[in-house]
Formats: C-alpha cells, sequence, structure tokens
C-alpha cells in the first residue's frame, strides 16, 4: 500500500529528442560492491534512479545476499551516488568514469 | 563491479570494525555516513572533533569513527560532552545517541545543557521505543502506537522534542529523517558552525521492533511511510511538530530554529576576562 510503482527504463525514455540533447554530459559511474559488508536491507535497490542494482543469488558468510549490477545494466550508472549516500552499512559506492 | 577498493570514506570510519552491528534495515548507518559528510565538509581538522555517547543502539556509532570517540555512562553523555568542552574550548564536540538515552533516563541533562546554551551539537536518533532491551515504550513513543509492553497501544502523549529544546534557547534546531540523508548532512554542517547548543532530531526505524509491531514488513518500508508523510516547514510553529504519522498528522521536517544567543563559552570568557582586569 505504501510502495509505489516502479518505473520501467522504458517509460522513463525520452519520447521526442532535444535538439540539443547532444551538447549535454552524461556522466557514468562504476559501482564497486563490497558484499561482505552486504545485509540485504534494499535501500539502494530501492532507491537507484536508473535500476541498475538487484539482489545477487549467491550467499555472503554471513548469509545475506549481497546487491549486484543488473545483467545488461553495466553501462546504465549514471554516478549520482544515491546508492552511496543511502547505504547504511558503507558496502556499496560509486567512482565515476571519465569519459 | 571490482570489490578489492576502498570506500571513500576509509579515512574517516575503523574498516576492520565492519560489518556493523546494527540490523538490516536500520538507519543508523545513514546517520554515521551523513555524518561523516558533514565532518569531510566543515573543514575542522579531524584531531578536533570528539563523538560522545551513552548507552544504547545509536551509542554503537562512535566505535565506527576513526577519531576520538567516547561510549559514556547510560543518560550522562551530555554531562561528559560539556566537561570535556570546559576543559578545552578548541574541540567540537558531538554527541549521538538515542531517544531513551537523551530524554528517558538523561532528560535532565539535556534540559540544563540547552538552557546554558552549551556549544554542542546533540544529535538524537529517535526510534520510538527501547531498541536494545526489545522495544518497550518510552517518552518518545506516539499515542496509541504498539510495542512490547503496550500491546493494545501506548496511552502516552508523546515528547516534542524541537519545540523542548527551542523553549529552553536552543539555538540550531532541526529535524531530518535517515530518508533525508543530504539535508540531514547540511544540517549537521550548520548545527556544527552554530555558536551554542544545537540539536537535531533524526527519525529512525527500528524494523525488529517498532516496526514489527506497528505492521511495517522491514525498515525501508518503515522510512517511507515517515517520508510520504513528510513535509518541510522551515517556518513550522512548533507547538504543533510532535509525531503522530498514525492519525494522518504530517511529520513536519526542517531547520525550525536558528538564532544567535551568548553561549556558556563566550560568556564564561567574558567573566574570565573581566575578572582578570584585562581591557578589550
Amino acid at each position: 500500500m505504501l510502495k509505489e510503482p516502479k518505473i520501467s527504463d522504458d517509460q522513463r525514455e525520452i519520447w521526442r529528442e532535444p535538439i540539443n540533447y547532444e551538447k549535454f554530459f552524461k556522466p557514468r559511474g562504476e559501482v564497486h560492491i563490497i558484499p561482505e559488508r552486504c545485509k540485504e536491507c534494499n535501500y539502494c535497490t530501492n532507491y537507484c534512479p536508473k535500476d541498475v542494482l538487484e539482489r545477487s543469488p549467491t550467499v555472503n558468510s554471513h548469509g545475506y545476499h549481497p546487491v549486484r549490477v543488473r545483467p545488461g545494466k553495466e553501462d546504465s550508472c549514471v554516478a549520482c551516488g544515491m546508492c552511496q549516500t543511502i547505504c547504511p552499512d558503507f558496502a556499496i559506492f560509486i567512482r565515476e568514469v571519465q569519459t | 563491479m571490482t570489490t578489492e577498493e576502498f570506500h571513500p570514506k576509509h579515512a574517516l570510519i575503523r574498516d576492520e570494525r565492519f560489518p556493523n552491528v546494527w540490523c538490516p534495515g536500520c538507519g543508523l548507518g545513514i546517520l554515521l555516513q551523513s555524518y561523516l559528510n558533514a565532518v569531510e565538509k566543515s573543514g575542522i581538522p579531524l584531531d578536533q572533533q570528539v563523538l560522545v555517547s551513552g548507552i544504547g543502539c545509536t551509542a554503537r556509532l562512535p566505535g565506527y569513527a576513526k577519531f576520538d570517540s567516547y561510549h559514556t555512562t547510560h543518560g550522562r553523555a551530555i554531562p561528559f560532552a560539556t566537561g570535556m568542552k570546559i576543559a578545552n574550548p578548541e574541540l567540537k564536540v558531538t554527541v549521538v545517541s538515542g531517544d531513551g538515552d537523551l530524554f528517558n533516563i538523561g532528560g535532565n541533562h539535556f534540559i540544563h545543557a540547552a538552557r546554558r546554551n552549551m556549544d554542542l551539537v546533540v544529535i538524537c536518533s529517535n526510534n520510538f521505543n527501547y531498541g536494545m532491551t526489545g522495544g518497550q515504550h518510552g517518552s518518545t513513543t506516539p499515542l496509541t502506537s504498539r510495542s512490547a509492553s503496550t500491546p493494545y497501544g501506548n496511552v502516552e502523549p508523546t515528547f516534542n522534542l524541537p519545540y523542548l529544546a527551542s523553549a529552553l534557547g536552543a539555538s540550531y534546531v532541526s529535524r531530518w529523517t535517515v530518508m533525508h540523508p543530504r539535508q540531514l548532512a547540511k544540517s549537521i554542517r550548520m548545527a556544527m558552525e552554530t555558536k551554542g547548543f544545537a540539536f537535531i532530531e533524526v527519525l529512525s526505524p527500528c524494523p525488529p521492533n517498532f516496526g514489527k509491531f506497528n505492521g511495517f514488513g522491514d525498515g525501508f518500508e518503515e522510512m517511507e511511510f515517515y517520508r510520504s508523510k513528510s513535509t518541510v516547514q522551515n517556518d513550522a510553529r512548533l507547538e504543533d511538530v510532535s509525531i503522530d504519522p498514525f492519525h494522518g498528522k504530517p511529520v513536519v521536517l526542517g531547520d525550525f530554529v536558528n538564532r544567535k544567543r551568548p553561549s556558556y563559552i563566550m560568556l564564561e570568557n567574558e567573566l574570565v576576562r573581566k575578572a582578570m582586569g584585562v581591557k578589550k
């Protein structure tokens, strides 16, 4: 009742490309995860605006399923840093990639 | 993708103590992260930063900060910090503790520190119950909400912490939730720049106790509930900002008070100068 429906990437896409679209710099980030610290609280998976993160099927030594980058979304991160700011366990961070 | 690298906060946290002791979904890690962001941005050297706490889940927080941090007796974090600040006014002393520690056991110390306008930053993480001992109700539990010791609902009206701090003359009063990490970090930084008593209330979830008793599946769901009910009103009337989200009342957030009042250290310095006969 509390959760809003998730918007998929297709719905977010711009319908008509602005004429000066090329001029805008789109940052790209690389996701770094420390799996041993993750406690699968789902803050980052819910807060990622590009829906890059998901729970992995593997288990860490404490029995939690750490987050991982969703397969096929390796280049989708825009380095907003929301996951890094919201992670209570210091388990995830973003490095901006210079393109 | 790669794992063998250090977190950007590596220089400020004690890496060997991680993963931290808090439950999955607990907001205290976000509070720690926001505090460290504020420490980085404030520009105050690390050997002048001190973090003091009492007893409780929140009181484990200084154990993860890689600078001087003290875990003191129950409810007595503010007296300890007051003594430290008077002994060495150069230090930037921050007290971080829970609602049970600061307002139930140590309530009187809070009142008198705010009355003196002691130069401290007090961060209260409010999760509406005694989390570490199993979720008993306390003075901050909202009316009619359930806890381990009030299974049919709490009958006591709750504390209105920003109103209390403001009435006692605190220089800076604000309230945020852990779902507002950037606003919270900015608020802590402003509190560090304030001369006098600065008080920040941070709403935090308690997934295995308060959250469970009140029908929230996990910490994220509880925080989303508070966030969806929250409004930011910096000029809110503080009489009306008590927390009662279960009856449709909004959770009012914001930087409520930011005023200039002579602080204890300023008055003390002035007195010492006068007594020693030093002309201005």
